[in-house]
């Protein structure tokens, strides 16, 4: 029965051509493999967001007089439904600490290098848009702690001159994070991002398709040298079946996570009540949220906010262009892109953890 | 023989393996699919309106005229006969749920989605309607005008 639906399919469509560039596609097989693994891991949990967020969207209702009654709907009477919740609040987190782990892992085995600069270009993008669906999913239950990160995250990108004030308007819908950013956050958040992600991780998966898995130079060279010491996998069913389990575990990992520590709803946000203490932006926010603690109020006669907001842009720039600062010589630049990522690594891990500790 | 019997051990082995990696990966994926099953699933509204309801006040109703009230979560049809007496229906036309009203020029109960007619006791007289419209008891209370499901004889 089964056989037949195949043998039906493939007079159709061919599949054996259709299968034939994922036939032919094979994964260099050496000790530093296992970081392969976690752009796959990436892509399965943004596969989780997608559904979870489906079905929170059955029951959830933006306007800041419904918001956060759905989301305490859902984990209190609609059931399982604190599981889905949580399931979303930590694969959207396991999702942005993968993303990290991938971009650096491409970084340290030297992927991002010519032919490969879209790929990281796409990438580090994704990474961003990965950033703003955390940072307007946050604010979706509209409970105090989110309705603060908002007009603080708003407020930040308002330090901009010219341009910043228009943006901070244009992310609240107005001059004060009222229901209308709600709205508007609610509508970057599934429909926007969702969009703009998936055609990005489209062009990213082909180019990588496209382009091949890449070898680390040092084992490339090794390997050109002495081509029997080459090992490489297929794609398909080799390195697939490994994905799966890689994915297995990642699924395994998300669920004790989400039914051992379910994910907190907060107080409803209320625009007339204080700040509470010890209010701090989420993880991945933190090394930045740090940085512009740590900056004095006025470095000579610019504002210190100003000055840190264009820092963290101007490096964010240069982070998505790196690729395109190789020489053409790698062993020139070989020592100072190395070194600079151990450094980013080394600063965003002290930041965050000094930004944890830190009053 | 002998190499025949290893393949043989060796084959059922291997359709051992199989199925406790099937079953383990079914199972589990039972065990994701099942809480997303009854996550669709609606909570049940609780209906909160009892068995009793104040259809409107003795003024708001003319005679010869019919009023819509809200019983729990469905509509009602309160009716002021020409000669002064009350009646009250379910409002939700029996054939595909739209609200019924009533129609003084003809003096019954009217659907206007697909010309369903009822008379006064709810009987479903012309049109598609297959079944009459619930009756519910009606009496004055003071200045009110109160409804009530019918006890179950």
């Amino acid at each position: 029965m089964f056989a037949a639906l195949i043998r039906w399919l493939d007079e159709r469509l061919n599949l054996d051509g259709l299968l034939a560039p994922f036939k032919h596609k094979t994964v260099p097989t050496h000790r530093l493999s296992y970081w392969y693994f976690f752009g796959g891991i990436t892509l399965f949990l943004f596969i989780v967001q997608v559904l979870t967020g489906i079905l929170l969207l059955l029951y959830y209702r933006p306007g800041a007089n419904e918001a956060f009654e759905s989301v305490q709907y859902i984990v209190t009477r609609v059931q399982f439904g604190w599981l889905i919740r949580s399931v979303h609040a930590w694969s959207a987190n396991l999702m942005i600490f993968t993303a990290f782990v991938h971009m650096f892992s491409v970084l340290f085995l030297k992927a991002y290098r010519k032919p490969r600069e879209l790929t990281w270009v796409t990438g580090v993008i994704l990474l961003f848009l990965v950033m703003g669906f955390g940072f307007s999913g946050y604010l979706l239950p509209w409970n105090t702690l989110a309705f603060f990160a908002t007009k603080v995250g708003t407020e930040i990108a308002g330090q901009v001159p010219i341009i910043g004030k228009p943006i901070m308007i244009f992310l609240r819908g107005g001059e004060e994070v009222t229901g209308a950013t709600l709205s508007r956050f609610f509508g970057f958040h599934v429909a926007v991002l969702p969009g703009l992600v998936t055609v990005l991780i489209a062009v990213h998966l082909f180019l990588v398709q496209r382009q091949g898995i890449s070898v680390p130079p040092k084992l490339e060279v090794q390997w050109t040298e002495n081509p029997s010491q080459r090992r490489e996998m297929k794609f398909f069913p080799n390195f697939m079946l490994r994905e799966m389990m890689a994915w297995y575990v990642a699924m395994g990992v998300l669920g004790a996570l989400a039914a051992i520590f379910p994910w907190n709803l907060g107080v409803k946000a209320d625009p007339f009540v204080s700040a509470p203490a010890g209010i701090k932006p989420e993880w991945y926010f933190l090394f930045m949220f740090q940085t512009l603690k740590l900056i004095p109020s006025k470095v000579w006669f610019v504002d210190g906010e100003v000055l840190g907001v264009l820092g963290c842009s101007l490096a964010g720039m240069l982070w998505l262009l790196l690729p395109f600062f190789e020489s053409d010589q790698p062993a020139r630049t070989k020592a100072w892109i190395t070194g600079l990522a151990i450094f980013a690594l080394v600063y965003v891990i002290g930041m965050s953890v000094y930004g944890y500790v830190a009053q | 023989m002998c190499a025949d019997q290893t393949s043989q051990a060796g084959t059922s082995r291997r359709r051992a393996i199989e199925i406790f990696l099937g079953g383990g990966i079914l199972a589990s994926l039972a065990s994701f699919l099942y809480p997303v099953l009854r996550f669709l699933v609606p909570p049940t509204v609780v209906d909160l309106g009892g068995d009793e309801v104040v259809a409107a006040k003795l003024v708001e109703i003319k005679p010869n005229s019919g009023k819509i009230f809200r019983f729990g979560s469905r509509p009602g049809l309160l009716i002021m006969n020409s000669d002064g007496t009350y009646r009250a229906l379910s409002a939700t036309c029996t054939h595909l749920g739209c609200t019924v009203q009533y129609r003084p020029d003809l003096r019954e109960i009217w659907c206007a989605c697909h010309n369903g007619i009822y008379d006064l006791n709810g009987r479903n007289v012309s049109g598609p309607p297959p079944r009459p419209l619930t009756v519910f008891d009606v009496h004055v209370r003071g200045d009110e005008i109160v409804v009530n499901r019918k006890r179950e004889a």
